[in-house]
């Protein structure tokens, strides 16, 4: 089953079009890793999807539920605000910079949203976190507050926090690249493990290493299109295309 | 007079001071977090409205302000307010100016990604302000906030430009009929002990919020 189809997509800020003509399908238990140069539309792809920018034409679905479709106009229409938060509930973000509320404690940034938003009960919302956090390895941090946390720390609480949502789907905007070198390995981990579990994710990242372990499927954005999409060793181990090749010889220089 | 009638006298008169200050503060802080909406509103005539709104208060003089809210109904309907009403809307509405600029300077000063955490996970816009923005805003403005309050503690004695009987009123009453300097002596006194109170409010304030950064 699709739990994501994104169709057509086009997103222009001013006369720039970070987007053309964009499409990316993700299945159920897929884990699929977006690479590619800054500028090459991948963090907009993640802000389109998630919904902090609005797209100006295409189609987005989630679960085979409109969210975004085609206008008679040719713009995008987006569903009702009721109907987007359902919608919401699919999905979860995971950002660069963690975002964690800093004024609440570790177990609160974890549990207030599924009980204030999704109307979960307390008890039921702080099981779910305390397990999560124990497998995270952070059941001693459960009333730190985040600034008393190291980045890698305050990054899996920030999973643990898209996790208790109950997502079907789990987005990572370059989830290590605010983290030290040595923090790195900790979070990464904590994705592969969840990879294991066949958690639906799709993983913006630049650790091309860490994408070859995990990903099953890699694509490559360049200019606002997926310029090569294909298994890790095809488009990491044997790229056809040469921007692509380009890419990664940068990277290993 | 003796000192001890003096100090009595004042005394009562700083008890009507102080009914000004924290009236002013219960009208004007949740106010200016209005007039703060109003001034970051979509609408543009509103804005517009607003920004001459806080231009004007912030661009006159107080005392001024106390006199048009109290003199100007009377000369146009022939009927005015109250002084002691008119002192508090007068107060009011300068001291909201002011702490909407503090309120707008706090909210525009929140990292975006506060935002689009509270977006993602599904929290309604009333919610991410009033769950994650205005806390945060709080500890951030409190300083500012304090600066104010205490300059609205000295602010109260203007309220004798329209004959409100709090302290500095009566210190000078008494002072030209005694033709004694002492009543402004201890106004001073007294001024003084009521914003160390304040300030020890305040800061307590600020170390309950310190748990976090």
């Amino acid at each position: 089953m699709k739990l994501l189809e994104m169709n057509h997509i086009k997103k222009s800020f001013g006369d720039n079009q970070v987007l053309k003509d964009f499409s990316l399908s993700v299945e159920k238990g897929e884990v699929v890793a977006i690479i590619g140069p800054s500028g090459g539309g991948k963090s907009t792809f993640l802000r389109c999807a998630t919904f902090l920018e609005t797209i100006d034409s295409g189609e987005i679905r989630y679960m085979g539920k409109p969210a975004a479709t085609t206008g008679a106009d040719g713009k995008a229409v987006y569903v009702s605000p009721a109907e987007m938060r359902e919608i919401r509930g699919y999905f979860g973000l995971v950002f660069q910079s963690f975002n964690l509320f800093p004024h609440y404690t570790v177990l609160k940034n974890i549990t207030d949203a599924p009980i204030s938003v999704q109307k979960r009960p307390r008890a039921e919302a702080e099981a779910t976190a305390r397990q999560l956090l124990a497998k995270m390895g952070l059941s001693d941090k459960e009333n730190a507050y985040p600034y008393q946390l190291s980045g890698g720390q305050q990054q899996r609480v920030s999973i643990v926090r898209a996790l208790a949502m109950h997502p079907e789907i789990l987005f990572f905007d370059e989830p290590t690249s605010a983290l030290d070198p040595e923090l790195t390995g900790e979070v990464l981990k904590v994705i592969r493990g969840l990879a294991d579990e066949h958690m639906t994710m799709v993983i913006v990242t630049h650790e091309i290493g860490f994408a070859h372990a995990v990903a099953d499927r890699v694509v490559f954005m360049d200019g606002g299109v997926i310029a090569e999409e294909g298994t890790p060793d095809e488009v990491l181990s044997h790229p056809k295309n040469e921007r692509t090749a380009a890419f990664l010889s940068r990277l290993t220089d | 007079m003796t000192f001890l009638t003096m100090v009595t006298q004042l005394a009562n008169g700083l008890l009507v001071s102080v009914e000004i200050f924290v009236l002013t503060l219960i009208g004007s802080l949740p106010l200016g977090l209005l007039v703060a909406f109003g001034r970051m509103s979509k609408c543009k005539p509103l804005r517009l409205i607003i920004q001459v709104y806080i231009s004007i208060m912030r661009g006159t003089p107080l005392m001024l302000q106390l006199m048009v809210v109290y003199f100007l109904p009377a000369t146009l309907f022939g009927a005015g307010l109250p002084r002691f009403a008119a002192v508090i809307i007068g107060m009011v509405l300068n001291y909201a100016a002011y702490f909407a600029e503090i309120y707008r300077g706090g909210i525009e000063s929140m990292p975006v990604g506060q935002y689009e955490a509270a977006a993602v996970l599904g929290y309604s816009k009333p919610q991410t302000f009033c769950k994650i923005i205005l806390p945060q805003v709080i500890k951030h403005i409190l300083p500012s906030v304090t600066n104010e309050v205490i300059t609205l503690v000295k602010d109260t004695s203007l309220a004798y430009v329209v004959s409100v009987m709090e302290m500095f009123t009566l210190a000078k009453k008494i002072a030209s009929s005694q033709t004694t300097l002492m009543p402004f002596v201890i106004a001073g006194v007294f001024y003084y002990i009521f914003n160390l109170v304040v300030a020890l409010i305040m800061d307590r304030c600020e170390k309950k919020l310190s748990y976090y950064r």
